[in-house]
């Protein structure tokens, strides 16, 4: 009897049918849009003259992630994807060893040999056929032509691969420097790859004869190409089947074989017939209750609107500005009275200085001789690349320049929110200038640009995309959470027979509450303000427009420019620089424009930093890529006083003696050594060890741990300690170690100043973690030449009970006596205090040193391992470029107390955070800048409270969040909006010299 | 939105200061709790009742709980946390309590996990929505937060632990006999019938009497044992996590009854090692730091009446064809080469040790549930799979994140596909 496997994928529909032999008759592949039992029709019955009539009865069963719904309202049989995967392949290539296989949404591999295991990705999309859309999109290149780019590429980028919105945070900086699209394309490749074996294999090494499946490897050669040499795989070895695509339906078809025989015309008919249950309990009201309804919000927001001039046959002076975003450029001309000459509005394809290029050309085209321009600014991600490109007169943060804009369609305008195509920025406006700036955070941004990928998928442009929603009756609830959720919740949506209007208006409704609930985190109208402005190119959607007044329940104003406004406000700038003429370069100049990208390594320093030079006509240079001003200042180190910098300095040298008379201790330096390293290694001292401290975090340090990581979403700060364990191991290899230390401590030292003095749960047990996923650490491992690995449960807080304890482990794991104990208890304790003190007073040092020279203070408030520079990414010295002096939350603490919160105090590194808040509340000079790891769970407690705190004063309150990325671009936007409205802060301070200031630079 | 919340409310939010639960409250005040185990919750209110409280559980599980709970949380904290304050403003809103006389009531665990946190969350949640007003009581073992209207004496906390040992008896028989029923909802329709019998017994001291509580533990399991059934052995499948998570249906997408259709047996450990657990705690507190000697030896003697009980249920069980869990010291010993005792944020190592109880009772295939990013299950639970299957190559645990933003669909092909390996194992 024949076989037909039909397999329903989150993005695709592939339908096989077989012969009594196993021969392939039929196969059928393609995307189905959201319909995928029509598609599924379709190819049935393209089928059906292979298989023969409607009478003849076949076998059938139904697999992938959507088929599930599919098989349970058509009563097919259903198989697992994975064990129809390996049903295929047993029959098929019956000696592989690893399968891996990369669908749309999931990822799988399989061992078969040595221990059969099958794993899939978890809740994170991170390496799948969804990532690479998503990314193709950004280089606004098809899959098939990202493929052939990566296939020329010169080098590779590091590029996050564990979730698509991080990957996009390192790709966008990228795009936006300069990078080749050929590289970049290469790098996403190798980031899927990574993702595979760092996420998906943990550690089990894929070899073998691997067998590799799914969409993207059938059609990707450059992915083949990158799991080829990344695994160091031959010919023989690697194996891609031309039909991998179809191996889940094979499975299916194989599997069929147990269930009853069906006739192929009912098989067909229970599919059309099938009527999925829709359920209507979890939908949303409709936006729009009718078409005139619709028309009078058209009406309201056209009055927000801006003259139009012609700018052929113009006659005057002109302001140009350029707003260079992430993911589009933006190009306004005007007049004199604030009249568009010029707009401009479009994705950068990935090159924003030839896009650029292109409408300067344009402008002088159709200007003519009339025209003068007399100021030129720039803003965006892309602000001083486009700056020194053209040498446009100055460059603005982009927040400022929002506010510039929108002050012009909203005088009394006290809350601006931009969703653009991959973020979310929101200020508060008081007094006319920005008061307080909040960011998206790197989980939640994307959602703008969401709307777009997910329309291209659909074969739909966005903004046709999105008008479908503004009548939708049902709109589906995809909840708020990040672009990845969405996008399962999406396919939730499908399987439950939600039409593409519902899904829609579903999206436009998501991106509104990511906007309100995740980032804003105000739910009352009135905590935003009376004159909103909604603004960024994701308003222009009505839909989303509409969403956000009727879940805000309030008017709001949104300009006719919203997707222009950054630009529009640069030119405003630009007119307030009341120049004579823009050094902007001209119509001759821009006919010899010459532009030329360069990549290199820094090496400056350790982290060898990918440096993307761009060269202009003239020898104008850019620098990008680059974790600090070195490079660019020709190596000079900025003397500021910088806390950070001198804690992880002073710590990293305090590893003492290189080996003592007993030997060395190996200590992971990382989580809490950050602050205890000064007690044990006096502790060690004393005892007659010396203390050896793994390398220096960096990526690569991450990489060598990678693989033995087992939650990935874990902090970034955790994931760090697999890498320094492989760091000691290998110092053991070269001269033995004599253990590696690394103590529990769910309790940390009691500093009265809250609750209780708990560290958190991984601090507390991360070295459990360690010993049971890293192989050379567990108790058998001893013998085999690795050395023991040191957990003892400890607790600081009480130093009699803690020598008693310590007492008894280390008489029995380092045979060290009573007295010699209770002496290195006694050293370890006075070292603590004495490291606490001298960060005291370096901090008295460093706040004197900033009254003195009149400089501002940032306090860099996060935990004491937020001072790796593998960890903040430089923030510091970025912060001492722009002219600061950095302090940390533990320098600051003379006069710690318990702070009044609202929470339950409990964590002694949190009630820190609280005290510093406190204390930064009350001095002028300082501002607080909160640094808080991705995955934090505590962080989403303290973050609430702390910004509570501040606000409480009326005080500014900044968060930076930070992960395994490196997107320096947007933090640098952050600290300059909090500069800009520092400054803005202390001139209304000082009132008699008020006056207005344009924010050039 | 908080707008109408407000008006109803009338009045201004509270002040800084906590809403205390007065004396006078205890008479006119209807207490809210969320549920959280379908069958021990529904005795906690009749022992709270019984003390004079009157307690109201509350069942909705409509998807707008979760928005609600989003809504008014930090979008970034557990899960658990989001639906309960979710399910708490919810029922607020609905109108159907006169907020004059309306408490709320959360348990509080006081360890290093955020879950101790939940209460604040709660205020803050409620005080946006409008009802700063509203009282909550915390329940705990760790004397936080004083209410001079609610007190955890020892006649409540006695009825409680019985509550919770029948509640595990009847969960552990009901779920051996709910797969095979030859009539459907024959095993909820005696837990029901049950659970008034149980409340009668406690109006009179006859009813905490030893003796008459080992006669109705006897009775439960010969009633169950009664229930006709068919059928033949399905796959036991194993549920441990987070402890919200792992009971609530509301938490886990209703797992229970996707184990049930997919016709397996599921296996959920009890309530009572996460009690005896929490004692046991403290216990190991002292033992390992030397510090708090006194709360020890407290907390030893509440741990060794638990655990006698527990000891005694378990011989109920024995006593007929029923599987019986094993008691919380075999647990305990299981865990010894995995992780260390000091391990006690969430749910700590007792997580790990149901995974070894399960495999060590023949039940190797294990959903461990908790809530995305959950961070003592970083460690506990994903962090001890690999060590756990490499020593028990039978183990074949499948780790699902319950999240608002994740989907049934993807929860349950992940499940499906541990379902399909143990098929394959037979």
């Amino acid at each position: 009897m024949k076989r037909i496997g039909i397999d329903v994928g989150s993005t695709t529909v592939k339908v096989v049918a077989l012969d009594e032999d196993g021969a392939t008759l039929y196969t059928a592949y393609d995307r189905h849009l959201s319909r995928a039992r029509d598609k599924t029709l379709a190819m049935l019955g393209d089928a059906r003259g292979l298989v023969g009539s409607d009478g003849e009865t076949v076998f059938a069963s139904v697999t992938g992630s959507a088929g599930m719904g599919v098989s349970r309202t058509c009563s097919l049989p259903f198989v697992q994807e994975v064990i129809a995967t390996r049903l295929a392949v047993d029959k098929l290539i019956p000696d592989a060893d690893t399968v891996v296989e990369l669908g749309g949404e999931d990822a799988k591999i399989l061992f078969l040999t040595g221990g059969v295991e099958q794993r899939m990705n978890g809740s994170c999309a991170g390496g799948t056929g969804a990532f690479i859309d998503q990314m193709a999109t950004l280089l606004d290149a098809s899959v098939s032509e990202l493929d052939e780019l990566s296939l020329k590429a010169t080098t590779t980028y590091r590029i996050a691969s564990r979730c698509g919105v991080f990957a996009k945070s390192d790709l966008q900086p990228l795009l936006n420097q300069g990078a080749r699209k050929e590289d970049v394309a290469r790098s996403i490749h190798q980031a899927v790859v990574d993702q595979t074996i760092s996420g998906l294999a943990q550690g089990r090494a894929i070899a073998g004869k691997v067998v590799f499946l799914g969409g993207p490897l059938a059609f990707q050669r450059g992915l083949r190409d990158r799991f080829a040499q990344t695994l160091s795989l031959d010919d023989r070895h690697a194996v891609f089947p031309d039909n991998g695509q179809y191996y889940p339906a094979i499975g299916a078809a194989l599997f069929a074989d147990q269930s009853e025989p069906i006739a192929f015309g009912e098989l067909v008919s229970r599919l059309r017939d099938a009527r999925e249950s829709r359920s209507l309990d979890d939908r949303l009201p409709p936006l729009f209750d009718s078409r005139e309804d619709y028309e009078s919000f058209r009406e309201r927001h056209a009055r927000a609107d801006a003259p139009r001039r012609d700018l052929a046959g113009y006659i005057g002076d002109a302001y140009l500005g350029i707003d260079a975003g992430s993911t589009t450029t933006k190009l306004v001309l005007i007049a004199p009275d604030g009249g568009v000459l010029y707009d401009f509005y479009s994705s950068n394809a990935g090159s924003p200085v030839e896009t650029v290029r292109g409408q300067l050309e344009r402008i002088y085209a159709i200007g003519g001789v009339g025209l003068k321009i007399r100021g030129s600014a720039s803003t965006g991600y892309g602000e001083d690349l486009i700056k020194a490109a053209f040498s446009l007169d100055a460059g603005l943060v982009e927040t400022v320049a929002h506010a510039r804009a929108a002050r012009r369609f909203c005088p009394d305008v006290d809350y601006i929110i931009d969703i653009g195509g991959q973020d979310i920025k929101c200020f508060t406006i008081r007094g006319g200038a920005v008061d307080g700036v909040t960011l998206n955070e790197a989980c939640s941004s994307g959602c703008g640009s969401f709307l777009e990928t997910f329309a291209k998928a659909m074969g739909m442009d966005c903004a046709d995309f999105a008008r479908l929603g503004l009548f939708a009756e049902h709109p589906v609830d995809l909840g708020s959470r990040c672009t990845v959720f969405m996008n399962s919740s999406v396919k939730q949506a499908q399987k439950d027979g939600a039409s593409i209007e519902d899904i829609s208006a579903g999206l436009s409704i998501s991106v509104v509450k990511n906007a309100l609930f995740k980032v804003i985190r105000a739910n009352d109208p009135d905590e935003l303000g009376l004159h909103i402005v909604a603004q960024g190119g994701t308003f222009l959607n009505d839909a989303v427009l509409r969403a956000f007044e009727s879940t805000l329940g309030r008017e709001v104003t949104r300009p006719a420019l919203a997707g222009l406004m950054g630009a529009y406000g640069a030119a405003l700038a630009a007119m307030d620089l009341e120049l004579d003429r823009s050094a902007m370069i001209g119509e001759t100049g821009l006919a010899s424009f010459k532009h030329t990208v360069k990549t290199s390594r820094c090496g400056l320093c350790g982290n060898n930093c990918a440096l993307t030079i761009s060269t202009f006509q003239g020898g104008r240079r850019y620098i990008a890529g680059n974790g600090c001003e070195r490079p660019v200042t020709g190596g000079e180190r900025n003397t500021l006083p910088n806390l950070m910098r001198w804690k992880y300095e002073t710590l990293r040298a305090m590893s003492g003696a290189a080996s003592s008379a007993k030997g060395r201790i190996g200590i992971p330096m990382g989580l809490n050594m950050f602050e205890n390293l000064p007690f044990w290694t006096a502790f060690f001292g004393t005892l007659g060890y010396g203390v050896a401290i793994s390398d220096p975090s960096s990526r690569a340090l991450y990489r060598r741990g990678q693989h033995t990581i087992p939650s990935d979403t874990v902090c970034y700060p955790a994931k760090l300690m697999h890498g320094h364990i492989e760091s000691l191991l290998e110092k053991h290899a070269g001269e033995p170690l004599a253990a590696i230390f690394y103590p529990c401590m769910p309790y940390n030292f009691d500093e009265g100043c809250g609750d209780n003095h708990y560290n958190c749960p991984v601090v507390a047990y991360y070295p459990e973690l360690l010993k049971a996923n890293i192989p050379s650490l567990a108790d058998g491992a001893r013998g085999n030449g690795f050395p023991p690995f040191l957990t003892p449960y400890l607790n600081p807080d009480n130093e009699r009970a803690f020598t008693s304890r310590a007492r008894r482990f280390f008489g029995h794991a380092l045979n060290a006596d009573r007295a010699a104990v209770t002496r290195a208890a006694r050293a370890a304790y006075a070292s603590y205090r004495a490291w606490k003190n001298a960060v005291l007073a370096e901090g008295r040092k460093a706040i004197a040193f900033a009254r003195e020279t009149g400089r501002k203070m940032i306090v860099l408030a996060g935990r004491p391992y937020h001072v790796d520079p593998e960890i903040h990414h430089g923030v510091d010295s970025l912060l001492c470029a722009l002219g600061l002096v950095v302090l940390t939350e533990d320098a600051i603490l003379d006069a710690p107390a318990r702070q009044n919160v609202k929470v339950l105090n409990q964590w002694t590194y949190q009630s820190r955070l609280y005290n510093a808040a406190a204390r930064v509340a009350e001095e002028p000079d300082m501002e607080l800048v909160q640094l808080v790891s991705f995955g934090c769970g505590i962080d989403a407690i303290t973050t609430d409270e702390t910004r509570a705190m501040m606000e409480r004063k009326g005080r500014l309150y900044t968060q930076i969040k930070i992960d395994e990325i490196t997107n320096l671009g947007a933090v640098k936007i952050r600290l300059r909006s909090l500069l800009a409205a520092m400054e803005e802060r202390m001139r209304k301070a000082a009132p008699q010299d008020r006056m207005e200031v344009s924010h050039a630079g | 939105m908080p707008a109408d919340a407000r008006a109803m409310d009338g009045i201004a939010d509270g002040a800084d200061e906590r809403v205390v639960f007065t004396k006078e409250m205890k008479k006119t005040h209807t207490i809210l709790f969320p549920q959280m185990l379908p069958i021990h919750f529904s005795l906690f209110q009749k022992c709270f009742e019984q003390e004079g409280y009157h307690v109201e559980l509350l069942t909705e599980t409509a998807p707008r709980i979760a928005r609600t709970g989003l809504s008014y949380v930090h979008n970034d904290i557990c899960y658990p946390a989001i639906l309960v304050i979710g399910q708490m403003i919810d029922a607020l809103r609905s109108g159907r309590y006169d907020l004059d006389r309306t408490a709320l009531m959360i348990t509080q665990t006081g360890g290093g996990c955020r879950a101790s946190n939940y209460i604040h969350l709660l205020r803050k949640g409620l005080k946006r929505a409008g009802f700063g007003r509203i009282p909550v009581v915390s329940l705990n073992l760790a004397g936080l937060e004083k209410n001079p209207g609610f007190k955890l004496s020892l006649s409540l906390a006695r009825r409680l632990v019985y509550a919770i040992v029948y509640g595990d008896l009847m969960m552990c028989v009901a779920n051996q006999v709910r797969p095979y029923e030859r009539e459907r909802g024959a095993a909820d329709e005696l837990i029901s019938i049950w659970a008034d019998r149980l409340q009668e017994s406690f109006h009179t001291p006859r009813g905490f009497r030893r003796r008459a509580i080992r006669e109705n533990m006897d009775g439960i399991v010969r009633s169950f044992a009664r229930i006709p059934v068919e059928g033949e052995q399905k796959i036991r499948v194993g549920v441990v996590g987070e402890i919200y998570i792992k009971y609530a249906p509301l938490g886990n997408n209703n797992l229970e009854e996707f184990l049930l259709r997919e016709q397996t047996e599921p296996v959920v450990p009890g309530l009572l090692d996460f009690l005896i657990f929490k004692c046991d705690n403290r216990v190991e507190d002292a033992r390992l730091y030397g510090s708090r000697r006194l709360t020890g030896l407290g907390a030893a003697a509440l741990k060794g009446f638990v655990c006698g009980w527990q000891n005694r249920m378990i011989e109920s069980i024995k006593r007929s064809r029923f599987r019986a869990p094993k008691p919380f010291a075999a647990t305990k010993a299981l865990v010894k080469d995995y992780l260390g005792y000091g391990n006690k944020m969430g749910e700590g190592w007792l997580l790990t040790g149901e995974m070894l109880e399960l495999i060590d009772s023949g039940a190797p295939n294990i959903i461990c549930a908790q809530p995305f990013g959950c961070l003592p299950n970083h460690i506990a639970g994903k962090g001890m799979i690999r060590a756990i299957r490499s020593r028990n190559p039978k183990a074949n645990i499948v780790a699902i994140d319950y999240d608002a933003g994740a989907t049934k669909v993807n929860q349950e092909n992940r499940i499906k596909l541990m379902l399909a390996s143990a098929r394959k194992e037979g």
